[in-house]
């Protein structure tokens, strides 16, 4: 035999060892490791799985009725995608529209990506390319801390605050609509953006600065001419993660956005949202029923929301990794 | 009397006769500069002479790429710079109010050790100075192709990547990477060229490339260059001065330092007895 084997190697090392508890911790600490890693992947399959599961019935069918008359329900899966209509509860004809819900959800994020956005993007150019020293450190303490302040107290925020400073300054009525829970929104994702893309600032090399500097730019060409360029995978990056947290926002947007079915004309209509709905039903959903069903079915809908803007974020992301390598 | 060497010639180059040549494109009087309290160079007053290419070498820490930044005043980037003394370049002190950094920089480009393309195409690399510096928008698409093209060709670049302009200038070899970051100084019509270390980051193969480049650019443009290599320093420049410890130690022809050094410290250097 030319070599020794890995596994006569192995066991050949392990007699000779005196100290055979290292050589046990060893693979025990490895295998925690490992389990750390894959718990992970097994959380998220293990919710994705029952929320799917929940939601599975609405689609294959619910026994309604009494023992004598018993009959199949299905969900009218058209009518959940198209209808503007969301009456779960409605004694003669229950209709489960998700339309007005969807705009809800996709006209608040929208207005929000507005707003923070540019506020975002703007803030990380300043930290990373125009503060110094303490404020620098301070700022970026004071972003994270604005990241911290829990999602309800946004929403206390929207409630006492904005709206009547809405109802004032627009003469609406009220002041719960798009715009109150869209700034409100903005502000919660401002942080995220704020510190992903400094980061992403942060890391494009300081050679691309001198280089752009050495040629007679100044400091505001050198963000959006050498900067930008630079970085636009991770602050595209950060802009989808800002996305992902205003669709998944719950708290705030209950409170800030009127929380009626409808299906908006105007920034200052009120509008519900998706996870609102959620969070607000839910607890009263008969279990079993065809209400309680629908709602994690809105689940998946969100789900199949933030998965496709997590994976666009990642693939982004990884597409500067493969450019580094080139 | 001698002209300008043959570029074939590999013995050290001879300089035109300094009589000749009244003009100085870099003139620093007693500049000292600190870092926060250290102080980086002391009472440096040397006088680079236009058209040539002059060699800044020394040990590590001798403040030879310190003296280098302050020519385009891109030392300042940092704050905790103090400087007094003058700089004149073209004859105008750069320290002086009515001074744009941004025209100062303009006709002082500069190389660096790393070769920093910026993560955009071959194409918007050459035109990018262009574009700062508001020269882009009056031409047309074939003007801006023919800029590109003269730019590429006179560092010799233009046969390798001209079918492949659009893609990223990152994707080019080091050399190739260094050669474009000399082109895109090119469109500016600089009239000094600085270069810190510019084939520090090279194989053999394309340092002898590259400081072919450099010598094809003496007669139009002032280089200054700062190396760690003295063979680099013996073959490529015209003249060297020699630093230590932020103090100008010997300024004469390349020639005259190598073989007849005029202090003990300078002669130490070049042999690699010290540094």
């Amino acid at each position: 035999m030319p070599e020794a084997s890995p596994a006569t190697e192995k066991r050949f090392s392990l007699r000779r060892s005196v100290q055979k508890v290292v050589d046990f911790t060893e693979p025990a600490i490895v295998g925690l490791i490992h389990l750390c890693g894959w718990s992970a992947i097994i959380f998220v399959m293990a919710i994705f799985f029952f929320v799917f599961k929940e939601s599975l019935p609405a689609i294959t069918g619910i026994e309604e009725g009494d023992a004598v008359h018993a009959e199949v329900v299905k969900l009218d899966l058209v009518e959940f995608a198209t209808s503007p209509k969301w009456i779960p509860e409605s004694a003669k004809r229950p209709t489960f529209g998700i339309l007005a819900l969807m705009v809800g959800t996709l006209s608040v994020t929208v207005l929000s990506m507005l707003i923070a956005v540019p506020l975002g993007l703007g803030a990380a150019v300043y930290v990373s390319e125009f503060s110094k020293g303490k404020s620098r450190e301070i700022l970026k303490v004071l972003i994270e801390l604005l990241a911290a302040i829990p999602s309800v107290v946004w929403g206390f925020i929207g409630l006492v605050i904005l709206n009547p400073m809405i109802v004032e300054v627009t003469g609406e009525p009220v002041g719960l609509n798009i715009l109150n829970a869209g700034i409100v929104l903005a502000l919660m994702s401002v942080p995220i953006i704020v510190s992903v893309s400094e980061d992403a600032l942060r890391a494009v090399p300081d050679s691309y600065r001198e280089a752009g500097m050495a040629l007679g730019a100044n400091r505001w060409e050198m963000v959006y001419k050498v900067l930008f360029p630079a970085a636009k995978h991770g602050l595209l990056a950060a802009v989808l993660l800002g996305i992902g947290r205003g669709i998944g926002e719950t708290m705030a947007v209950l409170m800030c956005t009127g929380h009626s079915v409808n299906m908006p004309t105007s920034i200052f209509d009120p509008v519900r949202t998706l996870t609102a709905t959620i969070a607000a039903e839910l607890g009263e959903a008969v279990r079993g029923d065809m209400h309680y069903h629908t709602l994690f079915l809105i689940g998946v809908v969100l789900f199949a929301f933030a998965f496709v803007i997590n994976l666009t974020a990642d693939l982004i992301v990884k597409g500067i990794k493969v450019q580094g390598n080139e | 009397m001698s002209t300008v060497a043959p570029q074939y010639v590999s013995t050290p180059f001879t300089a035109p006769e300094p009589e000749f040549i009244q003009d100085y494109s870099i003139r620093t009087n007693d500049l000292n500069l600190w870092y926060g309290d250290f102080q980086a160079l002391m009472d440096v007053s040397v006088k680079i002479k236009k058209g040539i290419i002059t060699g800044l070498i020394g040990p590590s820490g001798c403040g030879k790429t310190t003296l280098l930044r302050c020519f385009n005043r891109i030392n300042e980037r940092y704050g905790n710079v103090t400087t007094t003394g003058d700089i004149e370049i073209l004859d105008k002190n750069i320290y002086d109010s009515d001074v744009s950094v941004r025209q100062l920089r303009r006709s002082v480009g500069m190389v660096f050790q790393r070769p920093n393309p910026l993560p955009i195409s071959i194409y918007d690399n050459v035109l990018f100075g262009m574009g700062i510096h508001d020269a882009y928008k009056p031409l047309s698409k074939s003007e801006r192709n023919d800029v590109v093209e003269e730019a590429l060709r006179e560092v010799d670049l233009w046969n390798t990547v001209k079918d492949r302009l659009k893609s990223r200038a990152t994707t080019l070899t080091l050399e190739q990477q260094q050669k474009l970051c000399i082109a895109r100084l090119l469109p500016l019509k600089p009239d000094i060229i600085l270069m810190d270390e510019p084939c520090s980051a090279l194989d053999a193969e394309g340092i002898e490339k590259v400081e072919n480049l450099i010598e094809s650019l003496r007669d139009e443009y002032t280089v200054v260059i700062v190396t760690h290599n003295m063979a680099q320093a013996r073959r490529a420049t015209d003249e060297c001065i020699f630093m230590l410890l932020g103090e100008i130690i010997e300024h004469s022809k390349t020639s005259e330092m190598f073989l007849n050094p005029q202090h003990e410290k300078t002669e130490m250097y070049i042999q690699g007895r010290y540094g």
